[in-house]
C-alpha cells in the first residue's frame, strides 16, 4: 500500500504538481484577466444588466447577422466587460465554427485592450494543457486525477497513526521534517483534498465515462434529456427562414432580475436570432448557489413571451451539479475564495514535498552520493523544473503581457510561448547545474521576477500600485502585493535550500564512513 | 534463460497487478455505471448516478487490486463483483 502511494504519487506527481498550482490561481482567474487587460477601465459599480444585454445584443446583430446562436456572459462583480461567443459558418462540413469577443459594457463596442487569453490560459491549462489535442489533455488530466485519488486514499491507509501524524513535527530534521510537512499539509486539507480530486474528475465525467450514456440513449432527441439536466444552453432547432427582429432582450433580463436579484444574471443565450424561431434563454448566475446545475427563463425571441421558467433539475443531476460548483467556487465571496486559494496552495505545497521527499529519502540510501543512478537524477531535475521552475514560467507569462508590443499578429498565443519557453529553459537549466544550486538559483530567479512585476506594471501602465491604492482598486493592488508576498516565499526558500545545502555537505563525509548511522527510514512509509 | 524465467515470475506479478488496477479496475467501473440503468431511475438520472459513483469504484477496485496478498486473488476478486453486473449490464444494453 505504501508502495502504491509512492509510485502513483511520483508517476503522475509533476502533472498533478502544475494542475494543483494553475488551478489555485484560477480561483482568481476573473482577476487575473482584468490585470492581463489594464486597458479596460475597472467597473465602480455593476451596470444593469438588462441593458447591458440590450447593447451587447444590437451590436451582435451587426457583427454577426444570421448567427445561429449567440451567448454573452455578463460584466459582474469580478469581470469587467461582458463576453459573448457565438456560431460562424463552418469552414469544413461538419465542423462548428465560433467567433468570441469582450464587449465594453457601457457602449456595447467591443473592447480594444491588448491581445490575451489573461487568467483563462492557467484555467485551460489546469484541465487540457496546451500543444496537444483538447481531449488528449483532458484525459492526461483525468488519469492525474485518478492517480490522485488513489494517492489520498492509499496514503490514508498508510498513515494509521494520521492524527497523532498532524501534531507531530519535527524542524530541521530534513528527510523528517520533508515528511511531517507533507504528512500535516496533507491531514489538514485531507477533506478539501479529496473533495477537490473527486469533483475534478465530476466536471468531465461525460468524457471519461460515456458507457452508461451510450448504453442509455439511442437518438439525440433521447440524448438532449440529459443535456437538459446538465446546462442551460437551448439547442438551435430549425429556422423557419421567416425573418422577425429580436424582441427586446433587455425586458426579459429584467423579468430574470426580479426573480433572481439585480446583479445576479449569469449568460444570456439566444438561438436563431432575427427569424420567426428564435429562442431566448436568460441563465441565473452562479453567485449566492452552491450549484452548477442549469437555472434559466426560456423566452420566445420573436415575441418576448415567457415560455418557461426551469429551477429544479433531477436528484443525481443536482448532485452533480453542486460537485461542480464546489469544484469551481464560482459561489464564493471573497473571503470564501481566499480560503480555496490558501487550501489549494497547500495541496500543491502537498504535492510538491511529497515530489521533493522521494528524492530526500533515496538520497540517504544511494551507494555513492556524488554519483546518484540516473532514475534518481532525473527525479531530481525534473522536481527542480516543475517546482521552482513552473513559478519562473507562470511569472514569465505575466512578464509577456506587459512587455509584447500591442498589436502584434497572434499576440495572445506569444504569451503563451513565452510561458513555455521559459519553462524549457528552466528544464535545461536544471541539467547542466548541480541540483543544490539549481534549486537555489531558480527559487531566486522567481523570488526576482515576482517582485519585480509590480515594478513593470507601473512602468508599462497606467495603473502602478499607489494609484490602485488610492483608487480603492483592489484587483489590481491585491494582484502586486500578492505578486511580493510570493516574492518573499521563494526567497525564504531559496535561503533555507541554500543553508541545508552547506549544512548537508559537511555532514556527508562521516556518512559515507558510517552508514549505519542512516537509520533505515521508518521501513512502512 | 534462466534469468529471464526468473524475471518473469517476479516481475509477472506485479505487472499483472498493474493491469488489473489499470484497466480492470476501469472496466468494473465502466460495467457498474452501465449496470446501474437497470435501478428503477427515470434514465438520465440513472446515467448520472452511474458516472459520479464510477470514479470511487474506480478508486475502491485499485485499492483492493493493490491490498490482497496475490494478483490471482486481485483478479478474482474484480472478477466476483463483475459477475453479478454483467446481466444488469446486458438486460439495459
Amino acid at each position: 500500500m505504501s508502495s502504491l502511494h509512492t509510485w502513483a504519487g511520483l508517476l503522475l506527481g509533476w502533472v498533478l504538481y502544475a494542475m494543483f498550482l494553475t488551478g489555485t490561481v484560477s480561483y482568481f482567474k476573473d482577476e487575473l484577466s482584468q490585470w492581463m487587460r489594464p486597458e479596460l477601465p475597472r467597473l465602480s459599480q455593476i451596470p444593469d444588466q438588462s441593458v447591458v444585454t440590450q447593447r451587447v445584443s444590437d451590436e451582435l446583430g451587426k457583427i454577426a447577422p444570421g448567427t445561429s446562436q449567440w451567448s454573452i456572459r455578463l460584466p459582474d462583480e469580478r469581470n469587467n466587460s461582458a463576453y459573448a461567443f457565438w456560431r460562424t459558418a463552418p469552414r469544413n462540413p461538419g465542423q462548428r465554427g465560433f467567433a468570441e469577443g469582450n464587449f465594453d459594457p457601457a457602449t456595447g463596442q467591443r473592447v480594444t485592450s491588448r491581445e490575451t487569453l489573461g487568467g483563462e490560459f492557467f484555467y485551460r491549462f489546469h484541465f487540457q494543457f496546451h500543444y496537444m489535442p483538447v481531449v488528449w489533455g483532458r484525459w492526461l488530466a483525468g488519469a492525474a486525477a485518478m492517480f490522485m485519488l488513489v494517492a489520498i486514499v492509499s496514503g490514508v491507509i498508510t498513515h494509521k497513526k494520521i492524527f497523532v501524524d498532524f501534531f507531530t513535527f519535527r524542524w530541521g530534521k530534513r528527510q523528517r521534517s520533508w515528511l511531517d510537512a507533507h504528512n500535516s499539509l496533507s491531514v489538514f486539507g485531507l477533506p478539501f483534498h479529496f473533495m477537490i480530486t473527486y469533483t475534478g474528475l465530476v466536471t468531465l465525467m461525460a468524457l471519461y465515462m460515456p458507457w452508461g450514456e451510450q448504453a442509455a440513449f439511442k437518438t439525440p432527441a433521447e440524448r438532449q434529456q440529459l443535456s437538459a439536466e446538465l446546462s442551460a444552453f437551448i439547442q438551435p432547432g430549425k429556422p423557419s427562414g421567416q425573418k422577425v427582429p429580436l424582441a427586446s432582450v433587455a425586458d426579459m433580463v429584467r423579468q430574470a432580475q426580479e426573480r433572481w436579484g439585480r446583479d445576479n444574471v449569469g449568460r444570456v443565450t439566444a438561438v436563431h436570432p432575427g427569424d420567426a424561431a428564435a429562442r431566448v434563454s436568460v441563465a441565473r448566475g452562479e453567485a449566492g448557489r452552491v450549484s452548477m446545475s442549469p437555472q434559466y427563463m426560456e423566452f420566445d425571441g420573436a415575441t418576448g413571451k415567457l415560455l418557461m421558467v426551469r429551477e429544479s433539475v433531477g436528484p443525481a443531476a443536482e448532485t452533480r451539479g453542486v460537485l461542480y460548483a464546489l469544484h469551481l467556487g464560482r459561489f464564493s465571496d471573497t473571503e470564501m475564495r481566499w480560503l480555496y486559494f490558501l487550501v489549494s496552495f497547500m495541496g500543491t505545497a502537498m504535492v510538491g514535498t511529497g515530489l521533493v521527499m522521494w528524492t530526500v529519502k533515496r538520497r540517504q540510501k544511494l551507494p555513492d552520493p556524488a554519483r546518484p543512478y540516473f532514475g534518481f537524477r532525473l527525479v531530481e531535475r525534473l522536481n527542480i523544473a516543475s517546482i521552482a521552475g513552473l513559478s519562473i514560467a507562470m511569472t514569465a507569462f505575466l512578464w509577456a503581457n506587459r512587455l509584447l508590443p500591442h498589436p502584434l499578429e497572434s499576440r495572445a498565443d506569444w504569451e503563451v510561448h513565452a510561458f513555455f519557453i521559459v519553462w524549457v529553459l528552466t528544464l535545461l537549466h536544471a541539467l547542466v547545474r548541480p541540483a543544490r544550486s539549481a534549486w537555489v538559483e531558480q527559487l531566486w530567479a522567481a523570488s526576482a521576477l515576482l517582485f519585480m512585476l509590480p515594478v513593470l506594471n507601473a512602468l508599462t501602465t497606467q495603473r502602478p500600485l499607489w494609484h490602485s491604492l488610492i483608487e480603492r482598486d483592489w484587483v489590481f493592488a491585491g494582484i502586486d502585493m500578492m505578486c511580493w508576498t510570493l516574492a518573499l516565499l521563494h526567497a525564504v526558500l531559496a535561503i533555507r535550500t541554500a543553508r541545508q545545502g552547506t549544512a548537508s555537505q559537511s555532514l556527508l563525509k562521516p556518512k559515507r564512513k558510517a552508514p549505519i548511522a542512516i537509520a533505515s527510514s521508518e521501513g512502512a512509509r | 534463460m534462466t534469468s529471464l524465467v526468473h524475471r518473469v515470475r517476479s516481475t509477472g506479478p506485479v505487472i499483472s497487478r498493474i493491469v488489473a488496477a489499470l484497466f480492470g479496475g476501469y472496466a468494473l467501473a465502466a460495467l457498474s455505471s452501465v449496470a446501474v440503468l437497470a435501478l428503477p431511475l427515470s434514465k438520465p438520472q440513472a446515467v448520472l448516478t452511474g458516472m459520479l459513483a464510477s470514479f470511487a469504484i474506480y478508486a475502491g477496485a485499485v485499492i483492493w487490486v493493490f491490498a490482497v496478498r496475490s494478483a490471482l486473488k486481485a483478479w478474482a476478486g474484480l472478477l466476483i463483483v463483475a459477475v453479478p453486473l454483467l446481466p444488469l449490464a446486458w438486460s439495459v444494453s
